[in-house]
């Protein structure tokens, strides 16, 4: 029982550090209907700021807010020399030049950084356990991450649907031309979500630098997750991709945990062990096949797009 | 009738002269280069496969790599059976390149199945992950080195030799490729290359003309999935390596650089791309192992004046 607690705990916060990566994605396509393959560039970029940043500060929140103030500037920074001028361009082509944006980032993270990669040390304020329920302890860096994450979550939904500027966004996405007749300076309302986008991605990449490790091409496995969970939870829906978002975390991490002991109470052990990795690891790909073979656009499809 | 045109009579002169360099560069010690170029042709396969669908079908597929890696694992796997039995029918290219095509081509029509129910951006996404998904398979195959990939026991065999990199393999590579250029040409002219162009431009016209454009799409997803899966075989014999890297989604957005790089939707796009790329790589790495740090922004400025591909810059000259 703790186990399972335990697990689907680490389910939700991987949930949450995916959400702020595919809520970054989402947004940028839902509203600029532009697809970023470098959103995970950004993740990976945060995860190195933060690395070099929190030594520098001495201090765990400012060397994170330093990072995702840099990260930010990268994003607003990409938008403005390069995104802006393919929004009315093909896809294939967003596709092609942010691709190069990857080969860039991985490129130039190796040459500042070195080979070697890099690790941020939990804070010490948050290494130790808590106790949630009596019984169950549970490492408090890992929820940390899970408030962090759910109150980022709440923060988008508050500033999306309850504020002006959310008001500007969501105008921007349904109609851009009628937006700007209205005087919505949609120019820097888009630098602007990039920025907010890029923001979001290099919290999840430092958030999840302590757990895993930070190297150059980590963000290219993430993002796919991240791809993943845009299209279950319906492109460009923040909504769609919280609850997909939390839906692929916990089907990733319990599904790894408990499906191999599934398998071998029902199989026997040679068959078990034989299919358990496979079906293990490419569980969610079939969480996404079968959503998709019964919602085409995803179980939150955003109109217009 | 292959009509010609300055793009034309460039790839037929670049086909040719890859026919005569592994006799030219006998003259001196330039197996490196023999290397190269076969490494090269392999990709121009891969992606005059990509072609068809991406090119000329307007299908953004973004997995496609994960084929190259299901023929290079079915080598791979028939190697380490040849040589733990001894059988040596096991490892020749006759069982071993049929059987790598048909289960790349089985593949993609399960893949395809699914994918093409979708659209836009929803298939790029779509079959992004049905790669990853390969990939995945590839790193959880422990048996065959899992994330770390292998090192083939035994090479393919054909008759008396084996397809170690050499002129053997270098052959067997130029002559397939000329087949799929051969092959795409014909196929895009025939009634059912009509359908697939003709769905990329309007597909609820086709439809409304009672085409069944789905089955054409599938039929040609299979097709572009077996032909990979063929170049799979080959790549893992050129390298005598297989790992999960082959599938992973970089490796396909590679090809799908290759193909937009020399002109997506041209009969010989695909080969510009290659030969640029592969050329591209060579030559800055000479300068500087983060010869990507180049070649990155090289992309994008490539984007940014747009020019329709490598093809492209042929047709600005005939305007046609």
């Amino acid at each position: 029982m703790t186990l399972v607690l335990e697990q689907a705990l680490n389910g939700v916060q991987l949930g949450v550090l995916l959400f702020l990566l595919a809520a970054g994605l989402t947004l940028v396509f839902g509203i600029m209907n532009f697809v970023n393959l470098a959103h995970g560039s950004l993740y990976m970029i945060g995860a190195y700021f933060a690395a070099t940043f929190i030594p520098w500060s001495g201090s765990f929140i400012v060397g994170a807010v330093l990072a995702l103030a840099a990260a930010a500037a990268v994003g607003m920074a990409l938008e403005i020399l390069i995104f802006r001028r393919l929004y009315h361009r093909d896809h294939m082509d967003q596709v092609l030049a942010t691709f190069g944006l990857i080969l860039f980032f991985n490129e130039l993270v190796l040459m500042v950084w070195g080979p070697a990669g890099m690790s941020i040390a939990v804070p010490s304020w948050l290494a130790g356990q808590v106790t949630i329920i009596p019984g169950v302890p549970y490492s408090a860096y890992r929820l940390a991450v899970l408030l962090a994450g759910l109150a980022a979550a709440a923060f988008l939904y508050v500033l999306v649907s309850r504020t002006r500027t959310g008001m500007r966004i969501r105008a921007g996405a349904s109609d851009r031309q009628m937006a700007e007749a209205l005087g919505v300076d949609i120019r820097l309302l888009f630098t602007g979500i990039a920025g907010l986008g890029a923001a979001l991605a290099a919290l999840a990449g430092l958030l999840a630098a302590p757990l895993r490790s930070v190297h150059a091409g980590m963000g290219e496995d993430i993002l796919v997750l991240a791809f993943v969970i845009v299209v279950i939870g319906g492109i460009g829906s923040i909504r769609g991709a919280f609850v997909a978002a939390l839906g692929v975390g916990l089907i990733d991490t319990v599904g790894r945990a408990f499906l191999p002991r599934a398998l071998d109470a029902i199989f026997s052990d040679s068959i078990a062990d034989a299919v358990a990795p496979a079906l293990s690891t490419t569980l969610i790909y079939l969480t996404m096949v079968v959503v998709l073979a019964i919602r085409p656009r995803g179980l939150f499809p955003a109109p217009g797009v | 009738m292959i009509p010609s045109s300055p793009a034309t009579r460039w790839a037929l002169v670049l086909l040719v002269a890859l026919a005569a360099a592994p006799v030219l560069s006998a003259l001196g010690d330039q197996t490196f280069y023999i290397f190269l170029l076969t490494r090269m042709m392999i990709l121009a396969l891969a992606a005059v496969s990509l072609n068809l669908i991406l090119g000329y079908g307007n299908m953004p597929s973004f997995g496609h790599a994960g084929f190259l890696g299901i023929g290079a694992y079915t080598v791979a796997i028939l190697s380490v059976r040849a040589a733990e039995t001894q059988g040596g029918w096991l490892a020749s290219a006759g069982l071993q390149l049929p059987l790598a095509t048909l289960t790349a081509a089985i593949a993609a029509i399960v893949i395809g199945a699914v994918s093409l129910r979708t659209r836009g951006v929803y298939f790029i996404m779509i079959t992004l992950a049905f790669g990853q998904m390969l990939f995945s398979l590839g790193v959880a195959m422990e048996p065959y080195g899992g994330d770390d990939g292998m090192t083939l026991p035994l090479y393919t065999t054909l008759g008396p030799a084996d397809l170690s990199a050499g002129p053997v393999l270098y052959y067997l590579v130029w002559g397939f490729l000329v087949l799929a250029l051969a092959g795409s040409h014909r196929l895009m002219g025939s009634p059912f290359g009509a359908v697939i162009r003709g769905a990329k431009s309007n597909e609820s016209r086709l439809a409304a003309l009672g085409v069944p454009v789905y089955r054409y799409r599938l039929a040609a997803f299979a097709m572009a999935g077996a032909v990979c899966g063929l170049a799979g075989a080959l790549l893992a014999n050129q390298g005598g390596y297989v790992s999960p890297a082959l599938a992973a989604w970089t490796h396909s957005a590679e090809l799908v650089v290759i193909v937009l790089l020399g002109g997506a939707g041209t009969l010989f796009g695909p080969l510009f791309g290659a030969l640029a790329v592969i050329g591209i790589e060579e030559i800055l790495s000479r300068y500087t192992e983060h010869w990507r740090i180049i070649f990155g922004p090289l992309l994008i400025l490539v984007v940014l004046a747009n020019r329709g591909g490598l093809s492209g810059l042929f047709r600005v000259r005939n305007n046609d």
